[in-house]
């Protein structure tokens, strides 16, 4: 492989890192906070897929240029309203019972989602690229790249990275989520609404799944068991960065974004097998993830 | 004269016994099964087939039914796969009592349920199914195929690309990494080595199902620039390769071959620039240029529209095919029946060896030997009409299934193999657009 090549699979496997990192993300900070790993995660990713592609179609004969914040539009009202329903209807309810059922839970509510989605938005794949195409393509050795992919949703996760960063530990909100994640008995008794800090993180998470959705929906087709297949993917990033880690998630994101570029260039045979092949030889060697730490079980 | 009232009741008797032996009751209702995708991705093609079967029924109920009893339908869902799909078609036939059924889209439902149709002796119409290797492996009695398979229509695909771009070096695959998008290549490439062995294969990618991001694809493509590059994906598969290659510029740098893109022509509308290779699994094209101007395929057509939202795609007609074989096979054994209602015996026995016609296509004929379905394959290449906001099919050649059809009793790649490059002079009527 030649240096050409190399450089066009950085590209490549960064702007697909960006969107993998986006969607993983959320799902690991809900593990962090509430430690339930939320199955509901890819149906929420395809709703703000779908809710996005709805708000663009709708808006982009008013002005193209609107189909931007439409698609953060999108990601605040799954967040909120699907998130928000599924942490405080669902979820608290079995605060404090056996981890399984808040599993099983989450798993009936993307059953539910599924059949939601076929019945608001059909079954026909649906595309909204307006804001892809209001970004112009850039050359890179004679291959033209869109900007939308190699810059605005590479920019988008660094954004959401750094943001996420400075929001857990520079600001007072932050401070008391990880409070809450720490020590959830210690952090009630000096006062602190554990019930609002994990509504509040759930609903973050949620939309950042959402934000995924939204953003990859002018780059791909909307499809029936979409959210399906980013689970699964993004539950094998969370679990290599180690769950809870949100740099652990980026850095492993992009391990796999570049890695499985390499491989389609090289051995695209095993594009399929790279993340999860990632994930299974971590676990091997560190079972708390890359980044996760071993933790001490109260008994 | 005694003898004569005793031998004449007799006779009148054993008349009576004998006709009744031959003759059933004739049914107050024809059920009828039908695997189908109502969820997953591969709905994009079972959600429509399902509501021509309705629109079908409806209208061969209008016209007193098949052999003057209404048919009755019930749908399972593909999308259910595995031991589910299994356990509801034992369920339908066995507690439903179908008299028939029609399974399935895709090939690994296929290749679950005819052995199960086997044992159960139900009739069983593989309606959309294309692995060749089905029916090729064993002879079945129960099992009917009312289409083409995988290699007429990946060969016609071939042919038209070798006719209308004889000059071609080198060639690209994007598939669907599942049993289709491999079978499809195979037979393909197999094909293409044997009539023209001097191109290159300079890249075979095969994403995952399902796959929401061919950008690496795309860039490993641009950089390679293969002259052609096939792909035979479908659904939302398809639609996001050709959009995101459109977006790159590689639907112009490269000719494009989509092998079965007739069903996505609609959906990619303005995205899907002109001179792009399509195949339509069979003649299907709602402007089939033999027979748009027949008032019932208007008809029918225009109704779907209405009904749907969207113009018929390929396996709306290939639904079409499998109420049509069915309607033969019963008019068949009823005349062979003097006129009675046939067993279900009576209507296997006469459903091998059937020409049937839906009117929206070529008439199709039922091979006795392998009861492999020999159906006609139109392949074109996209065009802008005005009139139309998505692409026509233009420059449409229509192959003879009997001409590109491997032989019964020979295996598809074997056959394949042998085909020399005259193969491509063959004669092949080519229609325009409009």
């Amino acid at each position: 492989m030649n240096s050409t090549l190399a450089i066009l699979a950085i590209l490549d496997g960064i702007s697909y890192a960006a969107l993998v990192f986006l969607v993983s993300v959320g799902l690991s900070l809900i593990f962090g906070v509430l430690r339930v790993v939320n199955v509901a995660h890819g149906s929420l990713y395809a709703f703000g897929a779908y809710l996005a592609a709805t708000f663009s179609l709708a808006i982009a004969p008013i002005s193209p240029w609107l189909t931007y914040p439409a698609l953060l539009a999108a990601s605040i009202v799954i967040g909120v309203v699907c998130g928000g329903f599924i942490e405080r209807f669902l979820l608290r309810p079995l605060s404090g019972q056996e981890d399984v059922l808040q599993l099983l839970i989450t798993f009936a509510a993307f059953m539910i989602m599924d059949n939601l989605q076929r019945l608001i938005w059909g079954v026909q794949p649906i595309f909204a690229a307006e804001p892809l195409r209001l970004l112009p393509n850039i050359a890179v050795f004679g291959v033209s790249y869109t900007s939308y992919q190699v810059i605005l949703l590479p920019g988008v996760a660094l954004a959401t990275l750094f943001g996420l960063r400075y929001f857990l530990r520079r600001t007072l909100s932050g401070a008391v989520i990880l409070a809450v994640t720490e020590d959830r008995e210690a952090s009630t008794a000096i006062g602190i609404d554990a019930k609002r800090v994990y509504f509040v993180t759930f609903v973050i998470g949620a939309s950042l799944a959402a934000l995924g959705g939204a953003l990859a929906s002018p780059t791909t087709s909307l499809v029936p068991g979409m959210g399906a297949d980013m689970i699964v993917l993004s539950f094998a990033v969370a679990a290599t960065a180690g769950l809870g880690q949100i740099e652990g998630t980026a850095l492993t994101a992009l391990m796999i974004g570049l890695t499985r570029a390499f491989v389609i260039y090289l051995q695209p045979e095993f594009e399929v097998l790279v993340p999860y092949l990632l994930m299974v030889l971590v676990l091997l060697v560190r079972p708390f993830g890359l980044f996760g730490a071993v933790q001490v079980r109260k008994i | 004269m005694k003898f004569l009232k005793a031998a004449v009741a007799a006779g009148l008797v054993v008349a009576a016994f004998t006709g009744t032996s031959l003759a059933q009751n004739k049914p107050s209702e024809l059920k009828i099964g039908i695997t189908t995708f109502l969820s997953g991705p591969a709905s994009v093609f079972g959600v429509p087939a399902k509501a021509a079967a309705e629109m079908i029924a409806e209208d061969l109920n209008k016209k007193g039914g098949i052999g003057g009893v209404p048919v009755k339908l019930s749908f399972i869902d593909e999308g259910a796969g595995g031991e589910a799909l299994v356990s509801n078609y034992r369920r339908v036939v066995q507690d439903e009592k179908v008299d028939a059924t029609f399974a399935s889209i895709s090939s690994g439902s296929c290749t679950q349920l005819v052995p199960v149709a086997e044992d159960l002796k139900v009739m069983n119409f593989m309606w959309d199914c294309g692995a060749a290797s089905i029916l090729e492996t064993k002879k079945y009695r129960y099992n009917f195929r009312t289409q083409a398979n995988g290699t007429p229509e990946m060969l016609a695909v071939l042919l038209y690309l070798l006719k209308t771009k004889p000059d071609f070096k080198t060639i690209a695959v994007v598939n669907q990494d599942y049993a289709w998008g491999r079978e499809s290549w195979e037979i393909f490439s197999t094909a293409l080595k044997a009539m023209k062995p001097d191109v290159q294969v300079v890249a075979e990618l095969f994403p995952k199902f399902g796959a929401p991001d061919y950008s690496t694809e795309v860039s490993r493509l641009l950089a390679l620039r293969p002259d052609v590059v096939l792909t035979t994906s479908w659904g939302g598969d398809l639609d996001t390769l050709v959009r995101q290659a459109g977006q790159r510029g590689l639907l112009q740098q490269s000719t494009f071959v989509l092998g079965i893109g007739e069903s996505s022509i609609q959906r990619l509308g303005k995205d899907l620039p002109e001179g792009l290779i399509v195949g339509a699994r069979g003649d299907h094209w709602f402007l089939h240029p033999e027979k748009k101007n027949d008032a019932a395929f208007k008809a029918f057509n225009e109704a779907f529209k209405a009904k749907t939202g969207a113009w018929p795609i390929y396996p709306v007609y290939h639904m079409a095919q499998a109420f049509k074989a069915l309607q033969t096979a019963y008019d068949k054994a009823i005349k062979s029946n003097g006129g009675n209602w046939p067993t279900r015996e009576q209507v296997v026995d006469a459903t091998a060896g059937i020409e049937f016609a839906t009117g929206f296509g070529r008439p199709i004929t039922l091979r006795p030997e392998d009861n492999q379905g020999l159906e006609a394959q139109l392949v074109g290449v996209t065009k802008s009409v005005p009139g139309y906001d998505f692409k026509l099919l233009d420059n449409m050649m229509i192959f003879d299934p009997k001409m590109i059809t491997n032989p019964a009793g020979v295996r598809s790649v074997e056959w394949l193999k042998t085909l020399k490059p005259d193969f491509v002079k063959m004669d092949v009527p080519t229609f325009k657009a409009q």
